[in-house]
């Protein structure tokens, strides 16, 4: 058993398609809220699969796509400052800023490199004393054990020439946020496997309550997608609203406790800006006072951050769920990954990158 | 007007690159921008145009097959070569994908200060031994030095030629609807090696597959004389060849996603790097298009060798959607091939 041809056996898909087919009797509209999800689901060509009543949306959960475009300019600064070396995973490269992205302004000079982890980042500050090390921290709460540890570290170690620009976004307030919204349209979620391998399912017992939807915390793969669905639309069509663990093999109620606590060490639940949606009240981590010394938020003054982003943006609505991106007058011809107009397009994980490159086109343009 | 309006409020794309970016020499979209835009309008000529891996010139009534290619890898050690092997090995497939027979190499250093020399000498050695094994002598050459900081230890440009044999007409412009699309053996090894060896991952039982393909290609040919094109999937993986003869050629590509052979440990790489093994080079591969009552006699042909061992059929050229690479997923879904902007970078959540 490899963990991975049993999850993409074409033969067990087969079965929860016809069990979905069997279930089915009228419409839902359901959220993936991962950008791993949307991938897959495009990558295998999943949604093509599925009985024409369900329409699968995809929601915010592309950390890239969401950062606030002032943290994105905030960072651009601190990389051009003399003597930093900018760390960042490689997806924040391509995000465009208000007037540049961490890409062109390296071909200009600045040291930007690119890590698999917060913990290169800090060896790269041991390495390197007379520089300042920066480590660019977004993500959910997938990612954000890892900085916390990075940070510990740091403290510990006396590293004082790492810091880091945290904006960490979280996954059950932007669900509340899309459910709250009067244009909104879904009905039922398959929860972020991953991020309640870390914080457990707790967080979404209180929103399928509240809110009375059901969520049933998914996996990757697409069999595990298919469960996902499968057990929502039978919530759906008998009127239920639970939480349902379809991914046990990761995922346990409690999640994970060292990570948690090593989230509550170091971070500080605040308010949040995304990125196409606006501000969700307690929606991000930022650092602490304790670890202050190494918040790069604090540590360097690049000045006045001036913006350049108007109020509305279409993005927002794809990231909400309310538009596809073929939606989009924009997408595939003024819009591509070449030339994005948009956080969604810029990021892999985004909706609208994903979709063009699995080939869908706009409406009317669609070869398959 | 509707569309600005609705649009006006997204952030301001970056304009077109006023400089090189490293996006360029990824083998992706950018690559393609930059020769389409800049170098071949400036350069064009009949035997460029063709755009194939190498050029056929007439030269007094013999076809010869030119090409050159630059390596610029780093580390220039890694699992199962080193660039010296890989200079040798990448002209050598070139020449031999167009069926042209290896004659001579040409070989140019640019060293950085500092190199140590007895890395220069095992380098020089990988030379020696690859252009033994082929039998293609390196005839002229050249040498620079730069100074430190202005070369990655050691560049190594390679320049080849060879004789097409008469009667021989292979290249991308033969290719057919009804072709089937066959590759010599496992993708993603090479691209995968040297990743997981930058990144520190002990994966073990990762190396490149650099190789000269002369003879696989020339037993190939003796099965088979009606092969109508061939490639080496470098950069941009088995991707980048299969969209760019669909989009030049106007063809249909049907591709068994399932078909395609990949080792264990390389789609466990790949799935830890968050990459498609379709968009990761290759340097000991070939791509053949057959015409389909050809297929098992090729296969047969191309297994019978030490580096054709996993040959497959992974699909085939069609009438259907022009332009366009379509892929049937292993559970039976569809989605579409496409290259990515520049490097594929590695997911991140």
């Amino acid at each position: 058993m490899n963990y991975l041809d049993e999850y993409r056996d074409a033969k067990a898909c087969a079965i929860r398609l016809g069990w979905i087919r069997e279930a089915v009797t009228r419409p839902h509209v359901i959220m993936e809220v991962c950008g791993g999800q949307t991938h897959a689901i495009l990558r295998y060509g999943l949604d093509r699969m599925l009985p024409r009543e369900l329409e699968l949306v995809h929601g915010p959960g592309c950390p890239v796509c969401v950062t606030a475009l002032e943290t994105i300019d905030r960072a651009h600064a601190i990389a051009a400052t003399p003597g930093v070396i900018f760390a960042s995973f490689g997806d924040m490269l391509r995000v465009p800023g208000s007037r540049t992205d961490l890409l062109a302004s390296r071909a200009r000079g600045a040291d930007v490199r690119v890590v698999y982890s917060p913990l290169d980042a800090l060896e790269l500050a041991r390495a390197n004393p007379d520089r300042r090390v920066v480590f660019f921290a977004i993500g959910f709460e997938t990612t954000a054990p890892a900085n916390a540890m990075a940070l510990i570290r740091a403290r510990r170690e006396h590293v004082d020439n790492f810091s880091m620009l945290a904006s960490h976004v979280l996954v059950p307030p932007a669900i509340a946020s899309i459910l709250q919204a009067p244009d909104n349209r879904v009905e039922a979620f398959l929860g972020p496997g991953h991020v309640c391998a870390i914080t457990g399912t707790g967080a979404y017992e209180s929103l399928a309550a509240h809110f009375r939807v059901p969520i049933a915390i998914t996996g990757f793969e697409p069999v595990d997608l298919l469960d996902g669905v499968l057990a929502v639309v039978r919530q759906l069509e008998r009127g239920t609203a639970t939480v349902e663990n379809v991914y046990r093999r990761t995922v346990s109620p409690d999640g994970n406790r060292a990570a948690c606590a090593a989230l509550a060490e170091v971070f500080d639940v605040t308010d949040r800006s995304w990125r196409g949606i606006g501000a969700i009240p307690r929606s991000g981590y930022r650092i602490n006072e304790a670890y202050r010394a190494h918040d790069a938020e604090r540590v360097f003054d690049v000045g006045e951050i001036a913006t350049r982003e108007p109020e509305a943006c279409v993005s927002g609505l794809v990231l909400r769920g309310v538009k596809k991106p073929s939606d989009c007058p924009a997408f595939g011809t003024r819009c591509t990954p070449q030339t994005p107009l948009g956080a969604t397009m810029v990021s892999a994980e985004g909706a609208c990158a994903a979709y063009y490159q699995h080939g869908r086109r706009p409406r009317g343009g669609d070869p398959a | 007007m509707a569309d600005a309006a609705a649009l006006g409020a997204c952030p301001v794309p970056i304009g077109e690159a006023e400089r090189v970016l490293i996006g360029h020499g990824s083998g992706g979209k950018l690559t393609s921008e930059l020769l389409e835009r800049m170098i071949f309008p400036a350069l064009s000529n009949p035997a460029l145009d063709a755009r194939d891996d190498h050029a056929l010139l007439s030269i007094g009534g013999a076809r010869i097959a030119f090409t050159t290619d630059s390596y610029v890898i780093s580390p220039i050690v890694f699992p199962g070569g080193d660039i010296g092997e890989l200079a040798v090995n990448g002209t050598v497939n070139d020449l031999a994908v167009g069926g042209a027979w290896p004659i001579a190499l040409s070989l140019s250093f640019i060293l950085e200060e500092g190199l140590p020399l007895a890395d220069l000498a095992r380098v020089i050695e990988s030379v020696r031994r690859a252009s033994m094994r082929v039998g293609v002598p390196i005839v002229t050459g050249d040498t620079k030095v730069v100074e430190r900081g202005s070369a990655d230890r050691i560049f190594i440009n390679t320049s080849g030629v060879g004789v097409v044999p008469a009667g021989l007409e292979l290249g991308s412009a033969q290719i057919r609807p009804g072709d089937a699309i066959l590759v010599s053996g496992t993708i993603a090894d090479h691209g995968i090696a040297v990743m997981a060896h930058r990144t520190g991952l002990e994966l073990g039982d990762l190396a490149s597959d650099t190789a000269p393909l002369h003879a696989l290609v020339a037993a190939l040919l003796r099965a088979c004389p009606d092969v109508h094109a061939m490639r080496d999937p470098t950069r941009g993986g088995l991707a980048a060849t299969l969209v760019e003869i669909a989009a030049r050629h106007r063809l249909g590509i049907e591709i068994e996603e399932a078909a395609i052979p990949i080792r264990d440990p390389v789609r466990g790489a790949c799935e830890l790097l968050g990459l498609d093994p379709l968009l990761v080079a290759n340097e000991g591969k070939l791509v053949a298009f057959v015409p389909a009552a050809s297929t098992d006699r090729a296969l047969a042909s191309m297994r019978a060798q030490p580096l054709g061992r996993h040959a497959a059929c992974i699909g085939s050229v069609v009438a259907r959607h022009p332009t366009i690479v379509e892929l049937a997923t292993p559970i039976g879904g569809r989605r579409i091939l496409d290259l990515p902007y520049a490097e594929p970078l590695p997911r991140i959540c």
